[in-house]
């Protein structure tokens, strides 16, 4: 059950991004759009570097922790590992609601 | 067979994700016969070992940093990538890579196992923790995944006794196709891949997974339910200073009795030189040089490996990263990355293994900012000199009710100042130099996993042969020249003063004195401070030297403290205190400083910040004691 990825990310999407998930919530991925979130690294490593790390199309996202102080950075479980970012950085992940 | 004729035993890298249980591999292959060595040029570590194969053949083995893409992004990554692309000149790339994936974790180390097959050179692949996989259900099937694939595939439990055996059984068969293959190597082609061939690979591994997985098993819940505890906003910061607290408490206790004994075994072997050589240059040369001060250094030996315990199982546990993820906003706060939180803590016990973790971190301006900042954690080395001047000056006065005593609190309060200060000068260098967004937290936090003793026992004998090796080597060469400085010129006919004070070192200290005359110091402390460049707890035995004492070690501590109290003023012993938080005292760090950034400069850069900063507080400290006082 592994989804179905979408090969780019122009689809419409409910316009949410992991950046703004709350604890306990699971999504599915939709794109990766890098555009709008501010880096030390060149275009498109960001990009790259989520999706190294199993953020792609059609991946199961849930957000299993939250540290302190703001709420931020996250742990979240993609599909079978865990991956720890910082909120600022998960706005380059579009979601939609898990089906 | 080529590989049989030819001199050179054949080589295989360990290539693979962080945390997939590489290390573990290595040690189950090599056992003991293993070494570490650097890349010249990089001053990343080498993992070096060998074993024989079923069929009796030598093979070399070397461990590679982890990655998650030959697209490296951090110093110990492009090791792995170059390594594994032949790039490094003085040596060929490895006869056979055995990728190493963990079994329960396919869908995202199959990744990087597309990738390196792209590149057409003769591949292994390991899956290793099978035994964790098979407890959470996970069904694997080796062979679908063999043929799929095109490359051999062996299950793997590299903590378990014989649990490489597959992996052993196939060496010396994938070792003849590698000859094979090395007469007409194939075009080894890689380029960084673009995000689209990064989709097209988790295409493949997708497809991979439906064909060869019947089922992926159980996520790791009692992993999960460990982190709703262990990352909670409050019981996980609590835990973590608990462990924290627990870390430094058994760096001093535990190590005490070893080092009583190192510091016993020292003076028996001074004493024994002593008697059995006629006084002269060099019976001094060994007692007062070469024992005197490779005997300080070793002494810290004890710490170095309790420290070193506590991090390579808190690593080994997959706790270290959840201390990142904790950590990561609050450190953000002065600009440091979650990542750095290791490195400093390893520089409580000596900024040079501090200063060589860093590499981790994978952004060079967030590198160098922690790399500036961490000789300002309290290293070990400090501790004598602290040590003395709290029991010379410091009464030992009971605290609120007796919880804490005064002179404790005088302890705790030196480390709070190089704390404080690391984070003051962390904020200034990431708010002008080092200006920029941090570098973005992508971290995987592993399963929890219980360390395997074998592996952190091999741990820590290799950082007990590399402190050693340095301790005879760069430390006993500094000893030597030391020495040199302090005993020529010899003391004049009938001198009443301490021969050192007629020394090179004497004239330097004395030519000194005016320039730290305004922070309070006397001459004696100029004189210590000379060999004291060389590594900070020299100073106690030099000072030891120039109140001529004859005793050595704690007798040497209690009676210097003694002459201390008696001839320095309260505001002079403050100060030097508060040098002694910010020196720059040690030729070491700033030599690995210099490896570690490739130049001169940023040693300069913090040679010269440092010494700013100490002159700076230890004239504040000395002014406002003497107004106050
Ligand atoms: N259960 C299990 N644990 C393993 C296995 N191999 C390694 N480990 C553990 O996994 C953790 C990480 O292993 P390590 O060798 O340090 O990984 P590296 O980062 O790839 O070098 C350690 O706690 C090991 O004891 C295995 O086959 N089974
Ligand atoms: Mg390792």
């Amino acid at each position: 059950m592994s989804g179905h990825p979408t090969p780019e990310t122009g689809q419409s999407h409910g316009g949410r991004h992991l950046g703004e998930l709350k604890k306990g919530e699971r999504a599915r991925v939709t794109g990766v759009d890098e555009r709008g979130v501010v880096t030390t690294l060149p275009e498109g490593e960001l990009e790259r570097r989520m999706i190294e790390m199993g953020l792609v199309e059609g991946s199961h996202v849930e957000v299993l922790h939250e540290a302190f102080p703001g709420r931020d950075p996250i742990a979240i479980r993609v599909n079978e590992h865990t991956l720890a970012l910082r909120r600022a950085e998960a706005r380059a992940v579009l979601v939609a609601p898990a089906a | 067979m080529s590989v049989l004729d030819s001199a050179l035993p054949p080589r295989i890298a360990l290539v693979g994700n962080p945390n997939c249980g590489k290390t573990a591999l290595f040690n189950a292959l090599t056992g003991s016969r293993q070494k570490v060595a650097n890349y010249p040029g990089v001053t990343v570590e080498r993992k070096i070992g060998h074993f024989v194969s079923p069929l009796g053949r030598r093979v070399q083995v070397i461990d590679l940093p982890g990655t998650y893409s030959l697209r490296a992004r951090s110093p110990d990554e492009e090791v792995t990538r170059d390594v594994v692309l032949g790039r490094f000149s003085h040596e060929d790339s490895p006869d056979l890579l055995v990728c190493v994936a963990d079994a329960t974790n396919l869908r995202l180390n199959l990744r990087l196992v597309v990738e390196l097959k792209r590149l057409g050179r003769p591949i292994i692949l390991a899956l290793n923790m099978m035994d964790a996989a098979e407890k959470r259900g996970c069904r694997i099937d080796a062979a679908a995944l063999s043929a799929a694939l095109g490359v051999p595939v062996v299950p793997t439990v590299a903590i378990r006794r014989g649990g490489v055996q597959p992996l052993l059984e196939q060496i010396d068969g994938a070792m003849a196709m590698a000859a094979d293959a090395a007469e007409n190597p194939a075009p080894c082609g890689w380029s960084e891949p673009s995000s689209r061939d990064l989709r097209a690979y988790h295409q493949e591994v997708e497809g991979l997974l439906a064909g060869c997985v019947a089922d992926a098993g159980l996520p790791p819940l009692a992993t999960r339910r460990v982190d709703a505890v262990l990352l909670h906003p409050v019981f996980g910061l609590a835990f973590l200073f608990l462990v924290l607290f627990l870390m430094f408490q058994a760096v001093f206790a535990w190590a005490e009795a070893p080092m009583n004994l190192i510091d016993g075994a020292v003076s028996g072997l001074k004493d024994w030189v002593a008697a059995t050589l006629p006084d002269g240059a060099l019976r001094s040369l060994l007692t007062d040089g070469i024992i005197a001060g490779v005997g300080s250094v070793v002494i810290f030996l004890p710490q170095i490996l309790v420290l070193f315990f506590f991090i390579l199982v808190l690593e080994a546990t997959g706790y270290l990263a959840r201390a990142a993820f904790l950590l990561d906003r609050l450190m953000g706060g002065v600009g440091l990355h979650g990542r750095a939180f290791i490195p400093l803590l390893s520089s409580f016990a000596c900024a040079v293994p501090g200063v060589m973790a860093a590499r981790t971190i994978e952004n060079r301006a967030d590198r160098l900012a922690t790399i500036m900042i961490a000789p300002l954690m309290t290293c070990s080395a400090r501790l004598p000199v602290y040590t003395l001047l709290i029991a010379a000056f410091v009464p030992d006065r009971p605290l609120l009710g007796g919880l804490v005593g005064l002179p404790g609190l005088v302890m705790f309060a030196l480390y709070a100042a190089g704390i404080l200060s690391a984070l003051a000068v962390a904020f200034v260098l990431k708010g002008t130099v080092f200006k920029g967004a941090r570098e973005p937290l992508l971290m995987e936090l592993p399963a929890y996993r219980l360390p395997n003793p074998r592996d952190i026992a091999l741990g820590l004998f290799e950082r007990a042969k590399v402190f050693l090796a340095r301790a005879g080597t760069t430390i006993f060469a500094l000893m030597i020249v030391m020495w040199f400085l302090a005993s020529f010129p010899g003391a004049p006919e009938g001198a009443t003063e301490p021969a050192i004070q007629y020394s090179i070192a004497g004239m330097i200290g004395h030519a000194l004195e005016p320039l730290l005359a305004p922070i309070g110091f006397t001459w004696q402390i100029a004189v210590a401070l000379v060999p004291g460049i060389a590594a900070r707890e020299v100073a106690v035995g030099v000072l030891g030297t120039i109140y001529a004492l004859s005793d050595s070690g704690d007798a040497l501590q209690s009676s210097l403290a003694g002459a201390l109290a008696a001839s320095w003023s309260l505001p002079t012993a403050l100060s030097l205190l508060a040098w002694y938080v910010f020196a720059p005292q040690c030729v070491a760090t700033l030599s690995v400083v210099k490896r570690e950034t490739n130049g001169w400069l940023w040693p300069a850069v913090m040679f010269i910040y440092m010494i700013t900063l100490a002159y700076g507080a230890s004239f504040v400290t000395y002014r406002v004691a003497s107004a106050l006082l």
